[in-house]
């Protein structure tokens, strides 16, 4: 195993890092489609820069995190471990979820939240090789006129939408970039 | 010419000189210490330990001084200090039963193994001024007599071999942490008592006074009061066991309360509970009753609507942190507010004026 | 400098990590109260410890912060924030709207209109719009999710009824993207046009209450109303003695004991701008 990589990977300044990255969560989340830039750190593929940012900005021994097979390596179960302490279990019970978007499969099986408690969902991020050339026009809160993005299949996130309040949210990583996708956008096919 | 108002900084830098130099009084007179505080405020100490929800007498006693002995404010300084401490992790439960027992009491039996233990209590003191405390220089000592570490169980523990108590749920269940986790309702037991536990003492006394007033009475008795001290121990993964990390002083309270029954089950006593830090029995007891008062669910029992009986009620209020926090802010600056309140009233009224003097003319 | 004695911006990262998810899932459902623990902060409850929370969470070393009380840079809880931050995250602040990149706030709205590059950061005392109408929240939580307001529309057509108008100007209550109500924190109802279609994140921090709240940009935010009774965002009517504007949200000053007042506005980086652009334009 890597082992350098496991163990020396991570933010350098933890707390400054973590900061700069949330930031780009943030903007990311409150900007539907908006393409953000992380910092380059090392991570064990096929976990990409992005989502191994957002993993180490959010995830930590209270969020349970499902990782899809795409991703399920013993290098990437070690990262996650010594990193973020996160506890790995199924779809049903997870807080976070990584991996392809094949690998995740129907977005059903994570939790929706509930009625009263829409916020206890799944956040889902999808590996991806690429976010642009754009598929989707997206609308809804946090975009002024309509922003674009490639998605794997714009008709599952209608389907998500549909359930608004409840309904999973997503962030899409490829390399160093990073977007997000909450329930709350509206996802037309272009 | 009207400007605004600048200089709160110098303000505040003003008001925190000036605060120091009150806190200290008098120079003329010695300087208090903490060690003096823990020694001799010892049951202030364990109130703000207790509320403070933070084991500590040296920094209550600090937290206390710097507070001037305003215990609610001292309170608030170990709460705030204790939310920075990193966590190591969770100790063992700690076995009340094993306890070094210095004061024991119970109401319901005249004597019991392990004997009452009158211990130092204010109970039968006359509270008539003890002048001689106002000279200085008096050490008092107790009469000592040689005692073998007694064997107490659990007062409540010897109804329950007969059957008469209402058994005691067991689990092993992680209880929800008060401090890291958001109150959310429903809450359940271990929730409620974590909460009473830090809650305020008036808070907590006045509900359950309320109680024994008729306000959703439970009929309660002390089963057992005890207080002492328990050895806290942590498992320690590297060692394969647990290791003892330190002691800590203890109030336990077990209240006996009015039995419930039905035709299929005999009728049997249920219980309050109350377990506070430190050598609080007044507060103990209270929070045994306020326990009690909020199981009317789970016990079957009608809801009278009296506030010890609405965990919402009791819950988001007994925090004397929470609740002084926002009582107090209302000092600060709520000009915005009341000026859009101001322009509302003068325009109600100008509505209100015109159809009047129209009707007049 | 920053204390040493601290972590970056006072909270352990745990924290950080635990209201930064709290922050995301209040965006991804604009105007529903996410549940959060909040932390005993070496402030008083009620005095913005859900505010500086979230600051705490959200500031970066490269931030620009600016904090205001009643539109004030100057108020004492202002000052007091501000050095808070200072100390801690050794971030720069400031007093000029537009150099701000985070703006924490009590009870206002900055006159000048936000951009992309902020972030809005309210401070909340009662999250819960239907607080007053039921003040338990096992009740309220299950309004919210069968998006049950009656209760409120009953409460400003009785207010109506009553008054000839509505009674209600501040918290003024809104409904966000046609589904939560959302109390927008005691700012002035003269503010609550610039809540929605803003291009500024907007944050909502309830320390005491142990709520946080979001609403992206661009969110659709409409203050409640009736037909016949539309809804009327409010201000003194009269111009700044000040710097003169008069489209601000003015301070009343009493200035004597025979009755005379004076109209400021509530923004004083705004007011004290426009008086040196005045200067300046004088002078030229």
């Amino acid at each position: 195993m890597a082992h350098d990589t496991v163990l020396a990977a991570g933010f350098a300044d933890p707390a400054r890092d973590a900061a700069r990255a949330f930031r780009l969560c943030l903007n990311a989340m409150a900007r539907p489609g908006t393409l953000q830039d992380v910092a380059p750190i090392a991570a064990p593929a096929p976990l990409s820069a992005a989502a191994a940012t957002v993993l180490l900005t959010l995830a930590d021994s209270t969020t349970p995190l499902f990782i899809g097979t795409s991703h399920d390596t013993p290098e990437v179960r070690a990262w996650i471990a010594f990193h973020t302490g996160a506890p790995l279990v199924d779809r049903a019970q997870a807080v976070f979820a990584v991996g392809s978007w094949a690998a995740l499969g129907p977005t059903e099986a994570f939790a929706q939240g509930t009625a009263e408690y829409p916020d206890r969902s799944t956040t889902l991020i999808v590996e991806r090789s690429a976010l642009t050339p754009a598929n989707a026009r997206l609308t809804g809160p946090g975009i002024q006129h309509a922003h674009e993005l490639r998605l794997p299949d714009p008709a599952a996130f209608q389907a998500n939408a549909a359930l608004f309040p409840l309904g999973v949210d997503f962030y899409f990583t490829a390399g160093t970039q990073l977007a997000a996708l909450p329930r709350t956008t509206k996802v037309e096919a272009l | 010419m009207y400007v605004a108002t600048k200089g709160g900084e110098r303000a505040i830098d003003a008001a925190h000189q000036w605060l120091a130099e009150e806190r200290r009084g008098d120079p003329a007179i010695p300087e208090l210490s903490v060690d003096q505080i823990r020694e001799q405020m010892t049951l202030a100490v364990n109130r703000v330990m207790a509320e403070g929800s933070l084991y500590d007498p040296d920094l209550a006693g600090l937290a206390i001084k710097q507070a001037r002995g305003d215990l609610i404010e001292a309170v608030f300084l170990l709460r705030a200090y204790r939310t920075t401490l990193p966590r190591f992790g969770a100790s063992e439960p700690v076995d009340t039963g094993e306890m070094r027992i210095t004061r024991r009491i119970s109401a319901t039996f005249k004597d019991a193994p392990g004997g009452q233990i009158l211990g130092p209590t204010f109970d039968y003191t006359h509270r008539l001024l003890d002048f001689k405390l106002m000279a200085e220089g008096e050490t008092p000592t107790a009469q000592q007599k040689p005692s073998d570490p007694v064997d107490a169980p659990h007062i409540l523990s010897l109804l329950d071999r007969d059957g008469l108590m209402e058994p005691l749920e067991q689990t092993d269940a992680t209880p929800a942490d008060l401090t890291r986790e958001p109150m959310s309702m429903p809450a359940d037991r271990p929730l409620r008592l974590q909460a009473l536990a830090r809650g305020d003492e008036g808070f907590v006394l006045s509900m359950a006074y309320s109680t024994q007033r008729g306000y959703g009475r439970t009929h309660a008795f002390v089963g057992e009061l005890r207080i002492g001290t328990c050895d806290v121990e942590m498992f320690v993964p590297e060692l394969g066991f647990a290791i003892e990390i330190g002691e800590i002083e203890l109030t336990e309270c077990e209240t006996v309360n009015q039995f419930t029954g039905s035709k299929t089950q005999p009728p049997q006593f249920t219980r309050g509970y109350g377990l506070v830090m430190g050598q609080s029995e007044r507060k103990a007891i209270s929070v045994s009753l306020v326990d009690r008062a909020l199981r009317w669910d789970e016990l079957g029992e009608d809801n009278v609507g009296a506030p010890a009986q609405d965990t919402e009620f009791v819950l988001y209020h007994c925090d004397n942190i929470q609740a002084t926090g926002f009582l107090e802010h209302i000092k600060l600056p709520h000009y915005v507010d009341f000026q859009s309140e101001l322009e509302l009233i003068r325009k109600i009224r100008r509505a209100a004026e015109t159809p009047m003097q129209e009707a007049a003319e | 400098m920053t204390d040493q004695a601290y972590n970056f911006a006072y909270l352990d990262e745990a924290t950080k990590r635990m209201i930064r998810r709290a922050l995301l899932k209040g965006l991804a459902i604009p105007g529903y109260q996410v549940p959060f623990a909040s932390r005993e902060m070496p402030m008083p409850y009620g005095w913005g410890t859900g505010g500086v929370q979230v600051t705490a969470a959200c500031l970066t070393p490269e931030d620009t912060l600016k904090v205001i009380d009643q539109g004030a840079d100057d108020t004492t809880n202002a000052v007091s924030i501000r050095k808070f931050f200072e100390r801690t995250a050794d971030v720069a602040t400031t007093e000029a709207t537009a150099e701000a990149t985070v703006i924490q706030t009590r009870h206002r709205i900055p006159e000048v209109p936000l951009t992309e590059g902020q972030i809005l950061v309210y401070q909340v005392p009662i999250p819960e719009p239907l607080r007053f109408l039921e003040p338990r929240e096992s009740e309220t939580r299950k309004m919210h999710a069968l998006s049950e307001y009656g209760l409120m529309h009953v409460k400003l057509y009785e207010d109506i009824a009553r008054h000839g108008a509505i009674a209600t100007s501040y918290a003024y209550p809104v409904q966000v993207e046609g589904h939560y109500v959302m109390d927008p924190s005691p700012i002035p109802k003269f503010d609550n046009p610039k809540l929605g279609d803003n291009a500024a994140i907007q944050l909502f921090g309830a320390g005491r209450e142990q709520r946080i709240y979001a609403l992206p940009p661009y969110t659709r935010v409409v203050s409640l109303d009736f037909e016949d009774h539309p809804f009327e965002p409010t201000k003194a009517d009269h111009s700044c003695d000040l710097c003169g504007a008069g489209d601000t949200y003015l301070d009343e000053v009493i200035t004597d004991d025979q009755g005379s007042r004076m109209f400021v506005c509530s923004d004083t980086n705004y007011c004290v701008t426009r008086q040196a652009e005045a200067e300046a334009g004088a002078a030229q």
